[in-house]
């Protein structure tokens, strides 16, 4: 039990590592290349999408397309698409996943 | 002062989002406890870690009697993403301290990066940068630390019916649809998603976020080289 607190002390000084690698020396960086530039232009849909996509069609671990977090999100991303609002997607997504668990 | 109106900005921006953090960090705040740690132990978890996704990975490794080294591996190879968020922020910031940038480093994590990027990108002005991301950030910190207290608390009280966890994905949902501009950002977005899919059915774990946004950031960025120049026949 008491495991637990160098894992927490361990994993949280190394996620912070992670989190300033660059940021620590982002005064040095005058200007960024524009063949750099155009590699992180790509990080944020590569990475976001490379989050979403398995908890939409593998949410126990196992490729499952006939489940109904799949149709959630299809509904929640034209939602999102469409208003760009965050509680109307949150409402939409869990409501459906909720209501074919309840029918 | 235009610190405080971007502050605001930026606080005003995440606000919605704590409708799908909150959530989250209530089953932050309660998984521990239903697997027998105390509560400052999630605590701990949401204040030096910070990234609900590893915090999750820890617990779960360590009540399955898994080590201390796999429960940080797990967590590291989780937030792995964070290196390149940090590279992805650190061109915009070359104007601020490097205390400064240390100090937002702490407070780094998807909704703040996904928030700060775009906007930072359509707007050359450079002093208001940083005060949006704080703003953001640190609403973000104390409703995810609020959030995590409450569900130490409230425990069990959550009803597994309500499928809480899948709020997390819904909002990455609303931070992605804005990034997708163009075709470059169209095929890296389906790339990272589908490859992310194939190396997590080939067993990678909590590496196939990395490898599919690897490859989608891979995908994009060739795509938009060919649209520069258009290849010779």
């Amino acid at each position: 039990m008491s495991r637990i607190w160098p894992a927490i002390l361990i994993s949280g000084a190394g996620t912070y590592a992670m989190r300033a690698s660059f940021l620590a020396f982002a005064h040095r960086i005058v200007t960024v290349p524009p063949a750099v530039a155009r590699i992180l232009r790509q990080i944020p849909p590569a990475a976001l999408a490379a989050i979403i996509l398995p908890a939409l069609v593998r949410p126990d671990g196992h490729l499952d397309l006939l489940q109904p977090r799949l149709l959630a999100g299809i509904l929640a991303a034209i939602v999102a698409w469409r208003t760009r609002n965050v509680g109307l997607t949150l409402v939409v997504g869990i409501g459906v996943v909720a209501g074919v668990h309840w029918l | 002062m235009p610190s405080l109106t971007d502050a605001r900005a930026g606080a005003t921006a995440i606000a919605p989002m704590l409708l799908g953090v909150v959530p989250f960090g209530l089953v932050a705040g309660a998984a521990p406890v239903a697997e027998g740690f105390d509560g400052w132990a999630a605590v701990g978890l949401s204040t030096l870690v910070f990234a609900g996704a590893s915090q999750l990975a820890i617990v779960d490794v360590l009540s399955d009697s898994g080590s201390a080294v796999v429960a940080i591996l797990a967590a590291l190879t989780i937030n792995l993403r964070m290196v390149l968020y940090s590279a992805s922020l650190a061109p915009y910031l070359g104007h601020e301290s490097t205390g400064r940038c240390l100090g937002a480093a702490y407070l780094l994590n998807d909704q703040v990066y996904a928030l700060s990027v775009p906007r930072w990108a359509a707007d050359d002005r450079a002093e208001g940068r940083l005060a949006f991301y704080m703003g953001a950030a640190v609403l973000l910190w104390v409703g995810w630390v609020a959030a995590t207290i409450a569900g130490v608390v409230l425990g069990a009280a959550v009803p597994d019916s309500v499928p809480l966890d899948f709020a997390v994905p819904l909002v990455f949902l609303v931070l992605l649809v804005p990034v997708i501009v163009d075709r470059p950002s169209t095929v890296a977005a389906v790339t990272g998603g589908l490859v992310a899919v194939v190396a997590a059915e080939a067993g990678a774990g909590p590496l196939s976020m990395i490898v599919g946004a690897v490859a989608g950031i891979a995908a994009g960025t060739t795509v938009d080289a060919r649209r520069r120049e258009p290849a010779s026949p």
